[in-house]
């Protein structure tokens, strides 16, 4: 299973891959912009095929989310380790890779949406070879999050992303690009400073020991085994920060529901809800999708807002259980303010990219609803809704792009009647409306009704409320596609042109996966599953040992 | 026939429309005829193959639910809970079964109307293709055996509506009637969504028989939240069978091609919220049947006062259909479940047959008015028809037999079905003193015969409106007349029932009885066994009641339209508020877009401005905010800090100045300095 080439696992491979794709398309001689692109096509295209393998060998049963002996497709090295730093003791850092349930379903999504983008791009002029290059870049930032088990590794890929996406937006953005650059590069950094602060308090407040050999293990462990020279260190190990055991006694976040750990969990929290981004931390998101180009925008909907919500499954919710079931009914509730609010300022929108950014927001808001739930249907359905609302998104912004291209503009009461003028690319957009107002036999309508089916078993209140939006989505959808698509054609868009191969063939894929599972969800389920009926387990009785009352 | 010989039968009539619409959708343009031939050869199989199912079923498995299930999702080992999965399947049951012939046979009829009807169109292979997903969807809803299913169903027969209701989407009132139709069901389908979601927080299952079952196992008392379940899932039947108060998206809905008002808005899906109440029966209470009764009866009533005013022939129907839904509801309510499901068969034949009959008309008048250059006058005014009895005599007499059948005139199937339902108000006036419920079902009986016969003296009866445009109409094409013959015959009372006066032992009486309630006692209606009792005692009082109401009211349409022995003008003229009332349907328009429409689009304004101003206006303050204090600690920096440092360097600076003038480069002013010097120190130290 652990498959690997020149002794290095498939894992790294994915993420490292696209670095390799940078050099190289840095190392390209200037003016051959065909060589550039096909560089970074057949880059993330090895990125989807090793993504199918992973696909294909993961195994289904397996929990991993805290416990190493089940993560899989591990990768250890000893990456940093220094004796004796003043003050900090011995720093000892892993490399540390492996997927479950969780994180293989994220993987499998940005290797697909890095490829649409990449094919979305070919359309780019500017400064084309830096404009791979950051994009590939980006690629490793956000597949290294995907696939890092230690948070001092997570923290690196976090902040490797910022960069090449600051640029992106910021350079080959429209007219505005610089404001919303800055603006999402702060407001990500602001979440990333109080990231830090917890990281930081969790790495002093965890004990493991380390043989020499550099193998961690638990205190509990570590003491029952005796082996001897086993060193006690602090460590930045995500899942031995999920055992209770491994806390010193009297430090800051030992314990439960304590103050500290309240705070440092909060200060996660806002880390993780700036990027997916929930109210009231989502004014960055509009601008930036606004201004940043097609393909941008995809990877941005993509798969960057879903940081926001994975951080929270694989940092927050394990390693601060009784945090979470704090403040569990506060998530749903902003989940739930995420969703209408999301929802009702889409509706009042007349830019057609601010909306599909709008509903974005909604959408999200339906995750983080979905796994405040902190039960089995209410989780799966929320990392389902990552998965689809990646891919439906995606679409969104690709239609947008598609008719940015041709009209250069979006402005929504401009338009009218292009059903008839392009059918294929109204039969696209069909799809990706129809998925993204809940309709059945898409794929959105599983994740939102697994979602709120969840939710509600917890919080009925906060459900009955959410799912006022089945009916808002539903109005601005449609009222959208009555004004871009229904009606009578302008005289001055009588020459636009319907879906080239390239725009048919990014859009098809991405509608033939929404349609098929929307029919037939389980592939997809499947891999999650086991993984989150164990996260659902920590979370409803890790900590103080049962569940609180919650209704 | 084996089982499975049976259910895979079902499982090929549910497939089949929608094979079609796939290759209709990628191939329909490419086909000979644009594949009309296709999606209407295909529902033919479907229908054969319902039709040899119903016998099927009847003949052997008289009193058996025959089904299928498998896993869809599974959730293996949950937390507090223990294993779980979503199990979806198909049951037919004998509901089932006549419901498969019934949307097969009326779907077919309107596919082969269709060919004539809209040959020519635009987009008519789309338009077949559409046809195809609806009735495998409406089919699915039929065969789910569970509330997920009935849930999918549900939600894409709503999107085959607004997609062929939008049909001619050039048309700006076409998109908004289609936008209207499904909004509105969508709010039907909120409170559908929350019941299902409240009976799955309890039993951990879709599946109607474990959902039965799971309540039959619940303590006694305390179950009241019952009642509000029972309500949340009507309300997916509020806004699908288009009753008060979401039936406003009903009338609009005939923007769409008529053959689709035909099939969609008048005999299966609108009819589809009956189906539910009568799936969802068992679990429904006495609370939540006496809501379901009233709901029908006002629904019923509202309507039928409006389908009198209404000059346009589809809106008519439309209400009518309204009303006619309402009657069915309101017979599901009060426990008149045979009643409520005969009457929606009988309707689907005659309700269909009247549509694709207008539609004949307004072929014939488009053709008409085409011929004589006339853009303006109203192709479906019946004040602009007249006398078409003789040009069209094969859709006059259709047409006739149709109305008779609304009208509950002997004979007819709609006679037999609406006489069960009202001897079945009766009997419920009689269990539980509701008396304002057969009071409507009577008057509204009169009401329906009275807007029929208007709508048929005015259109088919005396004079033309134009003379001119008499003979440039003309009988419609065989393939839209005979789908009318079928479904005149078939709205006879013979297919139900031999004994024309009583249909408590035909067919479809046996094969559909009321089930039995699963709810505690303490919250159940009324029981089945008394309400038998008294719908059979109430039988000959009905009859004689609905008959005379029924007379009644196609004399007043003969008296007033006909023989004109009595002036609709001058009633008018003295009705006026009332008439311009029912004119302006109740205005529910009006409050709906005023209140409800116009209220959320300004608070989405004010969002909008609230997200702008003031969310993002933190955002950028605090942005701001930081650039201040960074200016300020700027300066602080520049004059302060580096001031102290400037200084700093600026008094060495001034002493390197000052002590730069003994930097003479001459040695015997060093030599004298360092002798003053060495005196000083001399002089210090001596002293200390």
């Amino acid at each position: 299973m652990a498959s690997s080439l020149f002794g290095i696992g498939i894992l790294s491979w994915m993420t490292f891959l696209p670095v390799l794709g940078m050099v190289v398309v840095l190392m390209l001689p200037k003016g051959r912009p065909g060589l550039t692109r096909w560089t970074a096509l057949a880059v993330t295209l090895v990125q989807v095929a090793l993504a199918a393998v992973l696909f294909g060998y993961f195994d289904r049963s397996l929990a991993g989310i805290s416990s190493q002996g089940t993560m899989q497709f591990v990768e250890k090295a000893r990456w940093i380790d220094v004796q004796g730093v003043s003050w900090f003791g011995r720093v000892h850092i892993e490399y540390l890779l492996g997927i479950d349930g969780l994180s293989v379903v994220m993987v499998l999504l940005t290797a697909l949406i890095s490829c649409v983008a990449v094919i979305s791009s070919w359309t780019i002029e500017k400064s084309l070879k830096g404009y791979f290059a950051l994009l590939l870049l980006l690629d490793t930032g956000m597949m290294g999050v995907f696939v890092a088990l230690d948070f001092f590794l997570f923290y690196m890929f976090w902040e490797v992303m910022l960069l090449p996406m600051y640029f992106l937006i910021g350079i080959w953005g429209g007219s505005r690009r610089e404001y919303a650059a800055i603006k999402f590069f702060l407001y990500t950094l602001l979440g990333s400073v109080l990231m830090l602060l917890a990281m930081l308090a969790l790495y002093f407040s965890t004990n493991v020991y380390i043989d020499p050999a550099g193998t961690l293990y638990s205190i509990a462990e570590g003491a029952k085994l005796g082996i001897p020279g086993l060193e006690k260190i602090h460590t930045f190990n995500l899942l031995q920060m999920m055992d209770p055991g491994n806390f010193v006694p009297g430090s800051l976040l030992a314990g439960f529901n304590t103050f500290w750990r309240y705070a440092a969990y909060v200060a996660l929290f806002i880390g993780f809800a700036i990027k997916v981004p929930l109210f009231p931390f989502h004014t960055w998101l509009p601008d930036a999708h606004v201004e940043a180009p097609t393909p941008i925008s995809v990877i941005l909907a993509g798969v960057l807002l879903k940081m926001g919500t994975y951080g929270m499954l694989r940092i927050s919710f394990p390693i601060f259980p009784d945090a979470m079931r704090h403040f569990a009914w506060e998530l749903a509730l902003l989940g739930v303010i995420s969703m209408v609010y999301g929802a009702l300022v889409a509706m009042a929108q007349t830019d057609f990219k601010k909306l599909i950014a709008y509903s974005s927001i909604s959408h999200m808001g339906i995750v983080v609803l979905g796994m405040a739930s902190m039960n089995t249907q209410g989780m799966m359905g929320a990392v389902f809704q990552m998965f689809n609302h990646g891919t439906i998104t995606a679409m969104l912004f690709l239609i947008v792009g598609v008719l940015y291209d041709r009209a250069h503009t979006r402005g929504l009461n401009e338009f009218g009647g292009l059903m008839n003028q392009m059918p294929r690319y109204a039969g696209m957009m069909t799809v990706a409306f129809f998925a993204a107002l809940g309709l059945p036999g898409l794929s959105g309508f599983v994740s939102e009704l697994l979602s709120l089916l969840g939710a509600f078993q917890t919080f009925q209140t906060l459900t009955i409320i959410s799912a006022v939006t089945i009916v808002l989505t539903a109005g601005y959808m449609l009222w959208v596609l009555q004004r871009v698509f229904l009606g009578t054609l302008p005289d001055k868009w009588k020459g636009l042109t319907d879906l080239n191969a390239r725009e048919t063939l990014m859009l098809a894929s991405l509608a033939a996966i929404v349609i098929f599972l929307g029919i037939y969800p389980a592939p997809m389920l499947n891999l999650m599953n086991t993984s989150l009926n164990a996260l659902s387990g920590i979370v409803l009785h890790g900590g103080a040992g049962t569940m609180m009352g919650m209704n | 026939m084996a089982h499975e010989t049976l259910i895979t039968l079902s499982l090929a009539i549910l497939l089949l429309p929608l094979a079609g619409f796939v290759l209709l959708i990628f191939f329909g343009r490419r086909l000979p005829r644009q594949g009309d031939w296709l999606g209407t050869g295909l529902i033919t199989v479907s229908f054969a193959l319902a039709v040899t199912v119903l016998v099927q079923k009847l003949t052997q498995y008289h009193d058996e639910t025959l089904g299928l299930s498998f896993s869809w999702i599974n959730f293996h080992d949950v937390p507090l809970v223990g294993p779980l999965k979503l199990v979806l399947g198909v049951q037919v049951d004998n509901l089932a079964a006549i419901m498969l012939c019934v949307v097969t046979l009326v779907s077919m009829l309107v596919h082969l109307f269709s060919i004539g009807y809209m040959r020519g169109d635009v987009r008519y292979s789309r338009y077949f293709a559409y046809l195809g997903l609806f009735s495998f969807s409406m089919l699915e809803i039929v065969l789910a055996d569970n509330l997920f299913l009935l849930y999918v169903g549900w939600e894409l027969v709503g999107i085959c509506s607004y997609l062929l209701i939008g049909h001619w989407y050039e048309k700006k009132s076409a998109s908004n009637a289609a936008i209207k139709a499904f909004i509105t069901n969508r709010v039907g389908d909120f409170g559908f969504l929350i019941g299902m979601l409240t009976l799955y927080a309890t039993f951990h299952t879709f599946n109607l028989r474990e959902l039965f079952e799971g309540i039959q196992r619940l303590p006694g008392d305390g179950q009241g939240w019952l009642t509000a379940a029972g309500v949340l899932i009507f309300c997916g039947a509020i806004g699908k069978s288009a009753q008060f108060p979401l039936h406003v998206w009903l009338p609009d809905a005939m923007e769409g091609p008529t053959p689709v008002s035909a099939l969609i808005h008048a005999a299966t899906m609108v009819a589809a919220g009956v189906y539910l109440v009568a799936r969802t029966f068992p679990l429904m209470t006495g609370d939540a049947l006496m809501v379901i009764a009233y709901i029908g009866a006002i629904t019923a009533f509202i309507a039928a006062t409006i389908a009198i005013v209404q000059n346009d022939i589809k809106k008519v129907l439309a209400y009518s259909t309204i009303s006619q839904l309402g009657y069915m509801i309101m017979s599901m309510g009060v426990g008149g479940y045979t009643g409520g499901f005969f009457h929606l068969t009988t309707h689907a034949m005659f309700k269909a047959g009247l549509f694709l009959g207008s539609g004949s008309v307004i072929h014939a008048m488009h053709h008409a008015l085409h011929r004589q250059n006339d853009h303006h006058t109203d192709a479906q005014d019946i004040r602009s028809m007249g006398g078409l009895k003789a040009r069209m005599p094969v859709t006059f007499w259709t047409f006739v037999v149709f109305t008779l059948a609304i009208s509950g005139v002997p004979l007819t199937s709609g006679f037999l079905s609406k006489d069960e339902i009202l001897a079945g108000t009766l009997a419920f006036a009689g269990l539980t003193g509701h008396a304002l419920i057969p009071v409507i079902g009577f008057l509204v009986a009169g009401l329906t015969a009275f807007y029929m016969f208007r709508v048929v003296i005015l259109t088919f009866l005396g004079e033309p409106a134009d003379a001119g445009r008499m003979e440039h109409v003309h009988e419609s094409p065989a393939v839209m007349t005979i789908p009318l013959v079928i479904l005149a015959a078939l709205s006879l009372c013979f297919v139900f029932s031999l004994n024309p006066v009583d249909a408590s032992g035909s067919w479809i009486a046996r094969a559909v009885e009321r089930p039995a309630t699963v709810v505690p006692s303490v919250l159940a209606g009324p029981g089945a066994q008394e309400f038998e009792e008294g719908v059979r005692h109430f039988h000959w009082t009905a009859m004689a009641l609905s008959l005379t109401v029924a007379g009644m009211g196609i004399l007043a349409a003969f008296m007033t339209y006909s023989w004109k022995k009595i002036n609709a003008d001058a009633i008018e003229a003295a009705l006026r508020p009332v008439h311009t009332f029912l004119l302006n349907k109740w205005y529910f328009d009006e409050l709906y877009n005023g209140v409800l429409v116009r209220g959320l689009l300004g608070a989405t304004v004010v969002l909008r401005w609230f997200d702008n101003t003031v969310v993002d206006g933190i955002v950028n303050g605090a942005g701001l905010v930081t650039r201040g204090v960074s200016f300020v600690s700027g300066r602080f920096d520049h004059y302060v800090i580096d001031g102290l440092v400037n200084l700093t360097a600026w008094v060495s600076g001034a002493f390197g100045l000052l002590f730069r003038k003994t930097q003479t480069g001459r040695v015997q002013t060093y030599v004298v300095l360092a002798l003053f010097s060495v005196m000083i120190f001399y002089f210090i130290f001596r002293l200390g």
